[in-house]
């Protein structure tokens, strides 16, 4: 089963290594990750897409816990999440191909953030099923180069009434 | 996670290299190294292993000027010097240390920071870094040591500012020393040492997510206690946990008043003494028929401080099927990880034992006993006595019995160390120093040597083979000159004996590479050639009269050669892969 987990942990140059090993190091998947500084100063974010079973879940879990620099571990999947990813697609285009391009560019509510006589650039955000179904319907065009972040994650606050 | 422990030590004692407290030293500005041998003074160590070189030698300058509370000892290669102070740490239970240099200085560390951290052992590691402007340059004598070591070390530090030093050095043996314990490596880059800042004197550790000390809820403890008054079939399995816990009178408390039997893991022997009826020795690969038949027919089982190992378990789907299981350890991750559990409970041995003998009842287990005593008297631990060839196993016997069971023992790794697992009387905790997890040739006789400096009143012995013994002989140089009088056991039969014995049983006896006698050195003249005692038993009636002469060296190493024979195997034994239930007798 798939699970995004999203690790709180202090940043430095240290911790990055620590806790990408430690899926190589214990043979744990990482199916995408993302990392950045967080609002505190000193602070920073991990989201970790992975998969397995309950037990290798709960694993990773602790073994994150374990680190001395991890702050805070969750999993996501549990509960109600915002998750997004963010891509840049550099694909082929004439005068012709143009404007179909950006017909489905529309339709994925993307962005065209560069241009040239040959290329356009696509800027697509959303969940990873929407990236990749963007990445699938530029693909005819000819995808020159793809840029993805992998997903980022933070719980959601307000559940609505019950 | 999110509770930050936090612990306070007063000021600095006033005669911490001399100087006094006041105004002067708040204010007076100290190069790293004196920072450093200030916070090893403040973390009161007192026993400091370490080979100098080109980026520590300011440091090893200041170490020669000052007159530091600590004893700093010159071992002969730095591999030597971490199984030194890991055998200090177990021997002790402090924390051992460990001051090296740069690039081969620190990666030859290595294999003994593994070793700790395999088996938990506390131990601070400072390494010589390059100067912090040329790290990344290739240069001289760099090796990216912090990178080498990030999967064995529990943490790891560079120092990149000399202001950080005082307070990394605290934070290094509070984590190391902590929770579930193990090696933390502290990388010091050269210009730090030299810099200046001033000494605060102050503990203040707290460390943002770093939690080491919740303990199992009442209700989990309840349901366990209830479920082992009711079992009629009940067995603790004890492991080493309870060692770093220091929690074998909270065992042997619960053990006493269930009337529970107690098998240990080759980490655990020593935490409940063998001398007591309760006792069924070690389980596992070469445990004894009795304790494996216990633990695969149990109907509750107790694990404690240990982490089901695979070679304590067997083949998983055939471990302890007929059991419910209640495993009590610190570490979480250790829960549910090799071995599903009904009652998981996560925290410090010491005081959930209390907790679960003052809950439990006894539980009525006499029909339990009886198929226990039978499983001893028709499996006991035997082999076959010679009148003209030592057997290995004797020369065990023989040294459990003109130590009384109260030596500390340190091995190596191989058939000598199951020997002594299985045919020494344990009786004390933190007596039996073995490479359980990463199984390191070559740890026995340094770590002897650093639990004989760790504690110079008890008897020392080192179990090793001639495989072993050979891979750190070296040290023998610092154990005669710092007059170590540990008693070196070496069962020669000429062979990597537990390698040899798999080539016998699983690879058509094809001896591939294991055979050592042609090359071995004749091992009472290569001590007495480093000034140590050597001697020699050849026939079993040699053995005692050895042995009791070593006993009468108290300032320097005895090396004792024992021709044993040579294709001896190591029996009972669970084939790898195979289930408890299916283990081999002796013949």
């Amino acid at each position: 089963m798939k699970h995004t987990i999203s690790v709180y942990f202090q940043n430095n140059f240290n911790a990055l290594s620590r806790i990408i090993g430690l899926f190589s190091g214990r043979g744990f998947e990482i199916d995408s990750v993302s990392f950045g500084e967080a609002k505190e100063k000193g602070m920073a974010r991990m989201t970790i897409a992975t998969h397995g079973d309950a037990l290798i879940i709960e694993q990773i879990n602790n073994q994150l816990n374990k680190l001395v620099d991890v702050v805070k571990v969750a999993d996501l999947t549990n509960e109600p999440f915002v998750e997004r990813e963010l891509s840049l697609i550099k694909v082929k285009s004439t005068p012709e191909t143009r404007s179909e391009i950006t017909e489905v560019v529309n339709v994925f509510r993307a962005k065209i953030i560069d241009i040239s006589p040959d290329t356009l650039t696509v800027e697509v955000t959303g969940k990873k099923a929407k990236v990749n179904a963007a990445i699938g319907m530029l693909r005819p065009f000819g995808l020159i180069e793809v840029a993805r972040t992998g997903t980022v994650a933070l719980k959601r606050e307000f559940k609505g009434m019950t | 996670m999110s509770s930050a422990t936090v612990e306070t030590t007063k000021g600095p004692p006033a005669a911490v290299a001399g100087k006094k407290t006041g105004t002067k030293t708040e204010t007076e500005l100290l190069t790293g190294s004196q920072i450093l041998l200030k916070a090893l003074s403040d973390e009161k160590v007192d026993l400091v292993f370490g080979y100098p070189g080109g980026v520590v030698l300011g440091l090893y300058d200041d170490l020669f000027k000052a007159s530091t509370p600590f004893r700093h000892v010159l071992v002969r290669h730095e591999q030597g010097g971490t199984h030194a102070a890991d055998g200090y740490a177990r021997a002790t239970g402090k924390t051992g240390v460990v001051l090296v240099t740069s690039g081969p200085g620190a990666t030859n560390t290595v294999t003994g920071i593994a070793t700790a951290y395999m088996d938990s052992i506390p131990m601070v590691i400072f390494t010589g870094q390059v100067p912090a402007g040329l790290i990344g340059n290739d240069a001289f004598q760099e090796a990216d040591i912090v990178g080498i070591t990030r999967p064995i070390t529990k943490h790891s530090y560079l120092v990149k500012k000399v202001e950080d030093l005082e307070q990394v050095v605290h934070e290094a043996f509070f984590i190391a020393r902590t929770g579930r314990p193990g090696p933390v490596l502290v990388d010091l880059p050269k210009d730090m040492l030299c810099a200046k800042s001033k000494y605060k004197g102050k503990k203040q550790i707290a460390i943002k997510g770093y939690s080491c000390s919740q303990n199992g809820t009442v209700k989990r403890i309840a349901e366990a206690a209830e479920l082992l008054s009711n079992a009629k079939r009940p067995l603790i399995y004890a492991g080493g946990g309870i060692v770093l816990g220091e929690a074998s009178d909270e065992l042997r408390a619960l053990a006493v008043k269930t009337n529970i039997p107690v098998t240990t893991t080759l980490m655990g022997l020593g935490t409940f003494p063998e001398s007591n009826a309760q006792a069924l020795g070690m389980l596992g690969m070469h445990g004894t028929w009795y304790a494996n038949m216990a633990i695969s027919e149990c109907d509750v089982l107790l694990a404690v401080g240990a982490r089901f190992d695979d070679r304590v378990t067997g083949r998983l789907d055939g471990f302890s099927l007929k059991s419910k299981k209640i495993h009590i350890d610190i570490d979480p991750s250790c829960l549910n990880k090799n071995v599903n559990v009904e009652i998981p409970i996560q925290g410090d041995v010491k005081t959930i034992l209390p907790d679960l003998t003052r809950m439990v009842r006894k539980p009525e287990t006499e029909e339990w006993w009886q198929t226990i005593w039978q499983w001893r008297k028709e499996h006991p631990l035997r082999y076959a006595k010679s009148e003209k060839i030592i057997s290995p196993q004797f020369v065990i016997e023989k040294v459990s019995e003109v130590t009384g069971g109260d030596a500390i023992v340190v091995t190596d790794v191989g058939q000598h160390q199951m020997w002594s697992a299985q045919y020494y009387k344990f009786n004390h905790p933190r007596s039996w120093l073995t490479s359980g997890g990463l199984g390191t040739m070559g740890y026995g006789f340094p770590a002897a040597m650093g639990a004989a400096m760790g504690r110079p009143e008890r008897t020392v012995f080192c179990i090793s083979g001639d495989g072993g013994f050979q891979m750190t002989t070296f040290e023998l140089a610092t154990a005669v000159e710092h007059k170590v009088p540990v008693k070196v056991v070496v069962l020669n039969n000429g062979y990597l004996g537990m390698v040899r014995q798999w080539q016998e049983m699983f690879y058509g006896q094809r001896y591939s590479s294991s055979h050592l006698a042609s090359g071995n050195p004749d091992f009472v003249q290569l001590a007495q050639s480093y000034g140590a005692v050597g001697l020699r038993a050849t026939t079993p009636d040699q053995v005692m009269p050895v042995l009791q002469q070593s006993m009468e060296t108290s300032d320097k190493p005895v090396v004792m050669e024992f021709m044993v024979a040579e294709e001896e195997n190591v029996f009972p034994m669970v084939p790898a892969g195979a289930a408890l239930t299916e283990m081999v007798d002796t013949d």
